[in-house]
């Protein structure tokens, strides 16, 4: 007996590391690396905030109303990217911003795969019926536009950015449920997952333990794709006035509250928007280096 | 077949009466009470208040209320706006032309452009002009559309005083509007101008709603397209020397197509979902203005009856999407 255990060590460092294996076949895809490292200095940024803003992003200066980005006539170093309508400084408020949107993606993403993950297994191992019901649930929310589900649940729960988050999270959902489902049944009548069973393993431990790691390539590269459709649908909410509310420096309540200066003040408008498609193109290059390393059936020639 | 067809609709039915539990419920966990809101800032007298509360059913159990609004919604009565008093299916459909008129031609713009940009991509693989239009089409996938809106206002009506700023037609013109297109309408009326202004208007919406569907039908265009061509037959094809313009195009871009379709079918969501950022950025009469507009002015049953109309709207081209793709594809019946 202690000699069988005594194999075991020997033949796992034989196996090729799984991190890197996918770091193998992630650094294949330069875009991908390029937006991991841009998406590495929005964290940065989003953490450190308050240390590298050089003003305090509600501060306002009313002698500087509107002063354009340094490069222009009457720019200065002091207001790096300018000032907005009442005098706060633009970069420092753009650094702030960072913070909420990535807090937006964080949690949406943890709340929508977190629930939409258990619901996908139960679904997947619950009797016909449950199943049937679930997945009629999910159609039911897949029918409506997504930003339009998300207007009209903030509207419900009243105009936050908490809310904000709940209602993108409730509709990014039914996506983790559909794509957790599909695996689970592919894996479901697998040999290890009938062994597991046979071996004694009970349903909690079947699903979470035996089946769900195996399932989870199709499930990050979502993750990774919900968490830039989060940050824009955070931010289309807040432009329409029903996400984070002014003066919370969000880049999407930013532009909303820049709109009517769009003929004056080019870099109000132009600032935040970039901030946000920057973001979103990081995470998004990284979406498809992601599905390229861990999913070879999805990979794209 | 006729099995297939069966079990598709017969999955619409219970969807169908799910988003209309969801839509009946969204007035009842509303916070506040429907009647004090339509009663406005002027307030009501408790009698008008008793009267109303027993017109509208709500002393009946919920349940009775569905069905009463379920029978209501079946017959097409969806109730009326608070604001304006008119029943909210006149208002959707005397609005709803604007926002398709809008939308076909964003739809058309993105495969008018997207799939040339994807099959030149998929043609050029790794090669520069894949790499340009790829990162071009994954930019305009990452877009935050509020945001290019307000970059081409203030490029092309701000800068260059090209084109105006908001609605569907110029003040000047007036005429009547029997289609509801304003396009066929302006040009129909014979006034000298209308057309152009109409098109005028119309350029930067296209433009805003149409760049999420173009980059998604680039992408999706050249990674179809890259499938087909390492197919046998298109070796033969070129084998037998046909000319490449006749091999791409013909050979592999129909082969290529029907993943294209069932994406383009599909995209009627994220087309509306759009129209709702777009139409309120351009100040377009059509039905995401509206819709915005009535959750601002608390008109619940506007926002109640649109999003049915909406979702069921979307639904149906759905299924006709899938039942289309079905008869193409015998082998995705199966499932």
């Amino acid at each position: 007996m202690t000699e069988l255990t005594q194999d075991i060590p020997e033949i796992t460092p034989e196996r090729p590391g799984r991190l890197r294996e996918f770091w193998y076949y992630f650094r294949e895809n330069r875009g991908a690396v390029f937006g991991l490292w841009v998406f590495a200095a929005f964290l940065l940024i989003a953490i450190f905030a308050p240390l590298i803003a050089p003003h305090d992003p509600s501060a306002q200066y009313r002698e500087h109303l509107l002063q354009p980005p340094f490069w222009q006539d009457g720019g200065t170093l002091t207001f790096a990217l300018g000032t907005d309508a009442v005098g706060r400084d633009m970069l420092s408020r753009l650094l702030h911003g960072a913070r909420y949107s990535f807090f937006v993606g964080l949690v949406v993403v943890v709340v929508a795969a977190g629930g939409g993950i258990t619901v996908g297994l139960l679904s997947g191992f619950a009797p016909r019926w449950l199943d049937t019901i679930i997945m009629r649930v999910m159609d039911v929310i897949l029918a409506f536009p997504s930003l339009l589900l998300a207007l009209v649940l903030v509207a419900i729960l009243g105009p936050t950015l908490l809310n904000a988050m709940i209602a993108i999270a409730i509709v990014l959902q039914p996506h983790y449920v559909r794509l957790t489902r599909a695996s689970v049944l592919a894996e479901r009548s697998k040999d290890y997952v009938t062994s597991a069973r046979v071996a004694g393993a009970r349903l909690p431990r079947l699903m979470f333990v035996t089946v769900l790691p195996n399932c989870l390539a199709p499930i990050i590269v979502q993750a990774a794709l919900s968490f830039s459709t989060a940050i824009l649908d955070a931010a289309a909410l807040g432009f329409l006035g029903m996400g984070a509310q002014p003066p919370t420096p969000e880049w999407g309540t930013m532009l909303a509250e820049a709109r009517e200066f769009i003929l004056r003040a080019w870099w109000v408008v132009t600032f935040p928007g970039l901030a946000i498609l920057i973001t979103v193109l990081s995470i998004n290059l990284m979406g498809d280096g992601l599905r390229d390393a861990l999913d070879p059936k999805l990979r794209r020639s | 077949m006729l099995n297939f067809l069966l079990m598709r609709i017969l999955t619409f039915v219970p969807t169908f009466f799910g988003v209309t539990i969801i839509s009946f419920a969204f007035i009842r966990v509303l916070p506040g009470d429907p009647i004090v809101v339509m009663a406005g800032e002027r307030g009501m007298s408790q009698e008008r208040y008793d009267q109303l509360y027993h017109q509208l059913g709500f002393d009946k159990p919920v349940i009775s209320q569905y069905f009463d609004y379920l029978v209501g919604v079946l017959q097409g009565d969806l109730g009326n706006s608070f604001v304006t008093k008119k029943p909210v299916w006149d208002e959707f459909f005397s609005l709803f032309p604007a926002t398709l008129e809008l939308s076909i031609c964003a739809i058309v713009l993105a495969v008018v452009l997207g799939l040339p940009a994807g099959v030149i991509a998929a043609v050029n693989r790794g090669k520069f002009f894949d790499r340009l239009l790829m990162s071009s089409a994954l930019i305009g996938y990452s877009m935050p559309i509020f945001w290019w809106a307000l970059l081409l206002i203030i490029v092309f009506s701000g800068m260059a005083g090209l084109t105006p700023v908001s609605g569907r037609m110029s003040l000047m013109f007036y005429f009547d509007t029997p289609t509801g297109f304003m396009l066929i309408d302006s040009f129909l009326s014979g006034q000298k101008g209308a057309f152009v202004s109409a098109v005028k208007h119309l350029i930067l919406p296209t433009v805003v709603l149409g760049t999420i569907p173009l980059a998604v039908i680039a992408r999706q265009t050249r990674s179809a397209m890259l499938e087909v061509l390492s197919e046998d037959y298109i070796r033969t094809a070129r084998a037998k020397g046909l000319p490449p313009l006749r091999v791409n195009g013909l050979h592999a871009l129909r082969n290529a197509m029907i993943p294209v379709i069932t994406v383009i079918g599909l995209m009627v969501g994220t087309l509306l979902a759009g129209a709702i950022l777009t139409e309120t950025i351009f100040s377009w009469p059509g039905i995401g203005k509206w819709m915005v507009d009535s959750i601002f002015r608390r008109d619940y049953p506007v926002v109640q009856g649109g999003l049915l109309l909406i979702s069921v709207m979307v639904m149906i081209v759905n299924l006709t999407v899938d039942v289309l793709y079905g008869l193409i594809n015998p082998r995705i019946r199966k499932t």
